[in-house]
């Protein structure tokens, strides 16, 4: 039998915090053998970033390791004084992390940044160290590499800088590659290049892979073994195969049911074929938002070319009441900038929104129809909630505003109501926001919309800072309030897996325009768009584990 | 490259404009001026003579038309108190002014950037516990009673150096320097030191803290995961792009040096520009006071000018254009 | 850590949450009672403030009644008796006021400037800062060219030449009368930028939250989303910045009195103390100079003190 690369034993890693200790991993054992990629998954706070930290080396003070062992082909690293340790860092073991834009250094070419490496962990030449900069640069799929090694990290996009921090990780020959998160940050077409790249290259140099990450997709198309880790424990190991056909214990079986699924759900409802669209409750005609860019400050004021940049381009579709519109893009696509134009805070260049029949940028009468009607729900339930109001406060803050309630107890009455309504006990509306966890918070954003008794809510990426055990719970309770109060919906995300379950139209947006518009089922089984095709192809599912 | 620096000397041009426009306002309107040229006994007609004289009787935007005009030619008119030229008295005693900041200006720089290097890398040491809290004591502590503290100790109790003045000084072309001779230099110390006491602590605290933000970049972070070593990341790494920031409040903090200088000049006498300015403003000696502020304005945008250019050539973000401006 | 245990809406009941008990178990207050150095320095500067407040209660003498002055008690060393038979605790200058008391009388101009400054600098950059931050475009512009402008020249320059022009402008027989109130223009004119400054860019930082997108999607006053939802968030470097300031404007004050330019000579502070006392300096009568000296510097370390305390406080992860 072979020697593991990377064995850990009974890790725990602990942070001494204020009176009492936190334990970030708490018993870790497993292994890695060589050339084999093991993920490592879990939600936030399960301690798999930590266990990657220790194994590198790099845990932030005031942790530290308290107690088990790390083992590097067999050679015990953990209790290594720290210059030794430094030693292993990208000669033995390479690190890729999440955010491919802060990764690198902005004031140094990526050639430099290459160089150095190279040069620390071999003895070799300069003009050696540049030669292989460039091949390793180009076998990463970095186009005219030798031209393009003398470019700083800005002139890169985010997945190209992904691929310069993967060269960089892999350049002195490691035997394992630590990859925090590597594609979190990036769109999902070009998720599924990086994963491609981190797995050649470390195939080609015989390097073993780590992999955390939160995303199931992503090790199910992945990885040959899969650690899914809980509160600084390991839940369960096995292949990925095994675990997620029959996850054995509860928690990995909650977790994996709680994925959503770009596969058509079993008895959801096929949605009524789409009515005459004149008819439908909520309309938007040819959208146009145009940006001018360049030239900031008094050059302005100089007349000739303003460069426009158009970020929403003659975007129309429209909405049935009560149904769910989902509206699907990359970053940079325009998706958001639709929601902030349809709620009211972004004056659109042209074009028309009705709800209702009203006109919601139409001055007077227009306004107030859409105050009343139009609420919204944001991404990150820790910016929407003002840190220093109570949650009774906030939720109170539309009735107040829009006249719906005055008197105190009233008020009172109607926060407790809708506090119930999003399952939330009707005492917390004493706390503070600080005071809930993240799903709880998105649950109190919830009520805040319902408060001003919308008929029309634009859901901007609802659940993607959650994780994925939370998120299956805030859909439902959208599906229920939608059932409940008749609630309209544009649920506006990246994840077409959550668009997949929750709408019964579909518009896909790509650059500003929307390239391809109609029934869910109809786009996902049998899209039109080449754009379309892509994202769907790309999109890591743990349906597609081989 | 250019488009950049003509657009900082364009916003310079306005600052300039400005400020001379506020010196105008100062020299027109506070107090009166011709009370001050005029003995006690003038009567209307000798007053109506020396405002035609003056031009006072013209349309304003005339008046601040020639006050730039004047400007431009170094002419600031005569001094209420001392009744000479007030360009001839800044230019006498320029050289004092600019001798004492430089000096201390390399005080502050050379001491504050290492401090602040060797208290950053060395977060929890005890002597960066002590240079911490002597840097908080520095801030505490009035310019003046530095001055006067070390006027005491090293004049008065040690009689090491001299207490007020700048000993002897040599005659080149128009600039008196005090550089040449032992006595010049000597004198020059104390101040030298008061000076750059305050700006040194201001700068290595700024180091310090810009330093530290670095060291917690994931890009630091990385180079550590790359295994470079700890010179390399530390000088090569975090200092470089530590100094992006420290640059421009550095610049500006030196820059301020020349007007800061006026408390030390008035506690070691120091025969220079910013002792002028305060006895101008005890006496209200407008003339002095104007082009004083214009004088400040100028050194202060024309340090601004070098700063941006640095900025340049370190960032390579805004040599491609992508964000001009800060 | 995790979202996971308690999403299920488990009813937790949690009694009504004060203020003040949140306060008490805020990181506030840990970090102050795990701070000895700062305890000692709000004791410092309540001990100084109590001073100056009650000064004509407290001071063994009078120092400003001539009545009282007698010539018999000059340069009277500190601890001991003088001609005329008066106790002088820290000794007595040339006019035979007694130091201590000409101190706790001159705390009480210096703190009174000080914080007066201060505060007018803070609601004028504050206000300023918040406009700035939220409006955006041509207006922020301009209010942070000033800024920056006058942020590069030194306070102590702005505030001179503020003084200097005041009094060309006031009548020389209302001067004296104006004077306070002069300098505590000048310090505050000198000292508003940095609060525009850091208000500005924490406003730009909240504007862009969604709390505050969420209000304006309602259609809130901009004014009241100012004035309740981006105020409350931007206080914490309003009060590190305050504080510092406080230290700067007592500092620029007691600069400015020593300079001459400050307060008359009958309303003494702690720099025109030392101006005072350093005619005597080189006479060996040093206790004129050194005692207001010492407390000069008490008072601005301890201020100082606390707003390093609060900023590192605010910013956990500076620590």
């Amino acid at each position: 039998m072979t020697e593991p690369v990377l064995s850990i034993k009974d890790l725990v890693v602990e942070f001494p915090f204020r009176d009492d200790v936190f334990r970030a991993v708490d018993g870790v054992s497993f292994d890695i053998m060589p050339g084999e990629v093991v993920g490592v998954v879990g939600e936030s706070g399960a301690g798999k970033s930590m266990t990657g930290s220790a194994v590198i080396g790099l845990i932030d003070r005031p942790g530290h390791i308290a107690g088990g062992e790390i083992r590097l082909k067999g050679e015990r690293i953990d209790n290594l004084p720290e210059a030794a340790r430094a030693k292993l860092r990208g000669k033995r073991i390479g690190m890729v992390f999440q955010d491919p834009l802060t990764s690198l250094n902005p004031l140094y070419t990526v050639g430099d940044q290459l160089v150095e490496t190279i040069r620390t962990h071999l003895p070799v030449s300069e003009a050696e160290a540049r030669q292989k900069a460039i091949d390793l640069l180009a076998e990463a799929g970095i186009p005219k590499a030798a031209e393009r090694i003398d470019s700083y990290p800005h002139q890169f996009s985010g997945g190209m800088r992904q691929r310069v921090v993967i060269a960089l990780a892999i350049a002195a020959g490691p035997e394992l590659i630590v990859a925090d998160e590597p594609t979190s940050a990036l769109d999902v077409s070009v998720q599924a290049q990086i994963i491609k790249v981190l797995k050649k290259l470390c195939t080609n140099h015989g390097a073993a892979v780590m992999l955390i990450t939160h995303d199931m997709g992503v090790i199910a198309q992945t990885a040959d073994r899969m650690v899914v880790m809980h509160q600084g424990k390991v839940v369960e190991t096995g292949t990925v195969g095994d675990i997620i056909r029959r996850p054995r214990e509860p928690y990995t079986i909650k977790l994996i049911n709680s994925i959503p699924t770009i596969e058509r759900k079993d008895g959801a409802a096929t949605p009524a074929p789409a009515a005459n669209d004149d008819g439908a409750y909520v309309q938007v005609k040819k959208l146009v938002k145009d940006y001018e860019i360049g030239g900031g400050g008094f050059l302005k004021l100089m007349p000739g070319k303003v460069e426009v940049f158009r970020a929403v381009n003659e975007v129309s579709f429209s909405i049935e009441k009560g149904k769910t519109f989902g509206l699907v893009g990359e970053s940079g696509s325009g998706k958001s900038t639709c929601a902030k134009m349809i709620v009211g805070l972004v004056r659109p260049t042209s074009g028309q929104i009705t709800v209702d029949g009203h006109d919601i940028w139409a001055s007077g009468a227009g306004h107030q129809e859409r105050r009343k009607r139009v609420q919204m729900i944001f991404q990150d339930p820790y910016a929407s909630l003002n840190p220093r109001w109570r949650v009774a406060d906030i939720i109170a803050e539309p009735m107040r505003t829009l006249g719906i309630a005055r008197n105190r107890g009233e008020v009172d009455d109607r926060v407790a109501e809708l506090l119930r309504r999003v399952r939330l006990d009707p005492v917390v509306m004493r706390k503070f926001p600080h005071e809930f966890s993240g799903g709880q918070r998105q649950r109190v954003a919830i009520a805040r919309a319902l408060s001003s008794q919308p008929e029309f809510i634009v859901c901007d990426e609802p659940t993607s800072a959650l994780d994925v055990s939370v998120q299956a719970q805030v859909l439902d309770l959208m599906s229920e309030l939608q059932a409940e109060f008749g609630l309209t919906y544009l649920l506006i995300s990246h994840n077409l897996a959550v668009v997949r379950q929750m709408s019964s139209s579909v518009g896909v947006l790509h650059n500003g325009v929307l390239v391809e518009n109609g029934p869910t089922d109809a786009i996902f089984d049998n899209p039109q768009a080449d754009y379309t095709r892509m994202l769907l192809d790309a999109v890591p599912d743990i349906s597609k584990v081989a | 490259m250019l488009a950049f620096i003509a657009r900082r000397l364009f916003q310079s041009v306005i600052v300039m404009l400005v400020v001379a426009f506020i010196a105008f306002l100062v020299f027109r309107y506070v107090g009166d001026p011709l009370a001050n040229l005029l003995s006690q006994d003038a009567n209307q007609a000798d007053y109506d003579a020396a405002r035609q004289r003056l031009g006072l009787d013209q349309p304003f935007y005339i008046q601040f038309f020639h006050f730039v005009g004047n400007a431009l030619q170094g002419q600031f008119g005569t001094s209420y108190r001392l009744q000479q030229p007030v360009s001839q008295l800044i230019l006498e005693r320029l050289p004092a002014t600019i001798e004492l900041a430089v000096a201390s200006s390399i005080i502050a720089l050379i001491g504050g950037v290492g401090l602040g290097i060797y208290s950053a890398l060395r977060p929890r040491a005890i002597s960066t516990g002590f240079i911490m809290t002597a840097s908080l004591i520095g801030v505490s502590l009035p310019t003046f009673l530095i001055g006067i503290g070390l006027i005491y100790i090293f004049a008065v109790e040690l009689k090491w150096l001299p207490s007020f003045g700048r000993g002897e000084v040599v005659q080149i072309g128009w600039w008196r320097t005090g550089l040449l001779t032992s006595s010049g230099l000597r004198s020059l110390i104390l101040p030298a030191i008061t000076l750059s006491l305050f700006q040194l602590t201001l700068i290595m605290r700024l180091v310090r803290a810009e330093m530290l933000e670095v060291m917690r970049t994931d890009y630091i972070r990385f180079a550590k995961a790359r295994g470079l070593s700890k010179r390399a990341i530390n000088f090569g790494h975090a200092l470089k792009n530590t100094m992006v920031p420290v640059i421009t409040i550095t610049g500006l903090q030196l820059g301020s040096v020349i007007a800061f200088a006026i408390i030390t000049e008035t506690v070691f006498q120091w025969p220079g520009v910013g002792s002028l300015f305060v006895n101008s403003v005890a006496a209200v000696d407008v003339p002095v006071m104007a082009a004083y502020l214009v004088f400040v304005a100028l050194v202060f945008v024309v340090i601004n000018l070098i700063v941006d250019i640095l900025y340049f050539i370190v960032d390579p973000r805004l040599r491609d254009g992508a964000k001009s401006g800060r | 850590m995790s979202d996971l245990p308690q999403t299920t809406a488990a009813p937790v009941v949690v009694p009504k949450t004060s203020r003040w008990k949140m306060f008490l178990r805020s990181d506030i207050v840990w970090s102050y009672r795990h701070s000895p150095i700062t305890i000692v320095a709000s004791i410092v500067a309540l001990l100084l403030v109590l001073m100056a407040i009650f000064a004509p209660w407290l001071a063994p003498y009078n120092p400003f009644n001539p009545a009282t002055l007698n010539l018999m008690d000059g340069f009277t060393p500190p601890n001991s008796t003088s001609f005329a038979g008066n106790y002088f605790a820290l000794g007595s200058d040339s006019q035979g006021r007694d130091v201590l008391s000409t101190i706790m009388y001159g705390l009480r101009v210096s703190l009174f400037v000080g914080l007066m400054a201060t505060l007018f600098a803070m609601v004028l950059g504050v206000s300023l800062g918040l406009v700035a931050g939220y409006v955006g475009g041509a207006l922020d512009a301009v209010i942070m060219r000033i800024a920056d402008v006058q942020l590069s020249f030194p306070a102590i320059l702005i505030a001179l030449l503020i003084f200097g022009i005041a009094r060309g402008i006031i009548p020389p027989n209302q001067q004296e009368g104006a004077a306070v109130w002069v300098l505590i223009i000048a310090i505050g004119l000198a000292n508003w930028a940095q609060f525009a400054r850091t208000v500005r860019g924490a406003t730009m930082v909240e504007r862009q939250k969604d709390y505050v997108a969420a209000a304006r999607i309602l259609g809130v006053n901009p004014f009241i989303v100012l004035l309740r939802h981006v105020l409350p968030n931007v206080t914490g470097p309003v009060l590190v910045i305050g504080t510092i300031g406080l230290a700067l404007a007592i500092i620029e004050e007691a600069t400015l009195s020593f300079l001459g330019v400050g307060v008359p000579p009958t309303q003494p502070s702690l720099g025109t103390l030392i101006r005072i006392g350093q005619q005597f300096l080189f006479s060996g009568e040093w206790w004129i100079l050194l005692f207001p000296a010492i407390t000069l510097v008490l008072l601005a370390l301890s201020v100082n003190l606390l707003g390093d305390w609060l900023r590192d406080a605010l910013n956990p992860k500076l620590r």
